[in-house]
């Protein structure tokens, strides 16, 4: 049963992720691409190396880009749906809908903000092709650290709350794993690789709505698998069944 | 008593039960590579570095890897 368990939470994940991959799309289309155009518009006016175009930008950023994001929303659906086996009934009190939006923030803050603040998203243009290999690993490298500390502060929190309570025991979690975190970033090396006259307005906006759409990403995901999860979990009969038992027996 | 406080009572939202570990460890393990792989697919292939030759996947997640944070080019 609980194998079952398992594979249903997945299954409903990899949905959740795909609907909250819509979502995404749908911000990533309409607040990101005019950046990603303005962008490209600045590398044509100030570079005069023209590549042969294998795919055209219509096609990039209409059906490429949503292969990319939907692809990208149903792997972390299911990787969270994952996480959510191991974190059901064993982060807290939480029922299955609250313990969805727990998890799906915290992926927000572990797989995303906490990289981007250090490594963040740069439109065409910015970065130089030489150190593609350097940034990359660096970018995963950062992504895995902030898990491995998000994992660790959620473990320590969890050990130190029978001995200090739950408000103590998750402000030193978060501060533990807040100090390290800016460790990371302080020894971590910095890249700048900006290009000079790139318009600092254009960086900004291009950064902000990478920033939304993950939120948005997340934030659906969280939502749409929370609603799964307590159905799956909390079958609206059952409870209602078992609430009307629970108030006999209590009368 | 674990299982009493599964059970879901009025006003008081149940707790779920946890899921042994032994039954995710074999889904965790295949699906969590399987999904690396397309996350490496969306966020690295013809990047740093290439399983296959060429720049045809690159190119055609090329607005999603930007816009996802990854770095491309």
């Amino acid at each position: 049963m609980n194998s079952a368990t398992v594979r249903n939470l997945l299954v409903r994940g990899m949905l959740a992720g795909l609907g909250a991959g819509v979502l995404a799309l749908i911000a990533a289309y309409f607040l990101g691409e005019p950046n990603v155009d303005s962008a490209i518009h600045f590398e044509g006016h100030h570079s005069h190396e023209h590549e042969v175009e294998v795919v055209s930008r219509s096609l990039q950023s209409t059906a490429g880009l949503a292969t990319g994001v939907l692809v990208y929303g149903v792997a972390f659906g299911g990787i969270a749906a994952l996480a959510y086996c191991f974190a059901l009934g064993r982060v807290g009190r939480f029922g299955p809908r609250a313990t969805a939006l727990l998890l799906s923030g915290t992926a927000l803050l572990a797989v995303y903000v906490v990289p981007f603040l250090k490594y963040p998203a740069n439109p065409p243009s910015v970065g130089d092709a030489d150190t593609i290999g350097k940034r990359t690993t660096l970018y995963f490298l950062m992504m895995l650290l902030s898990l491995l500390l998000a994992v660790g502060a959620t473990l320590l929190g969890k050990r130190l709350a029978p001995r200090l309570g739950n408000w103590y025991a998750t402000l030193i979690a978060v501060a533990a794993f807040a100090l390290l975190t800016g460790l990371a970033y302080a020894f971590l090396p910095v890249v700048n690789e900006v290009p000079e006259h790139f318009p600092a307005t254009l960086l900004w906006r291009f950064r902000l709505s990478a920033l939304a759409i993950q939120t948005v990403l997340w934030a659906g995901f969280g939502l749409l698998f929370g609603e799964l999860a307590e159905r799956l979990l909390n079958p609206r009969p059952a409870v209602a069944r078992s609430t009307g038992q629970a108030v006999a027996a209590s009368h | 008593m674990a299982q009493s406080v599964a059970q879901p009572t009025a006003g008081n939202p149940a707790v779920p039960a946890k899921l042994p570990l032994k039954e995710i460890a074999p889904w965790a393990v295949f699906f969590g590579v399987l999904m690396l792989v397309l996350l490496y697919f969306v966020g690295a292939e013809q990047g740093a570095t290439s399983v296959f030759n060429g720049t045809d996947v690159h190119e055609w997640v090329h607005d999603a890897r930007h816009l996802l944070g990854f770095p491309c080019h």
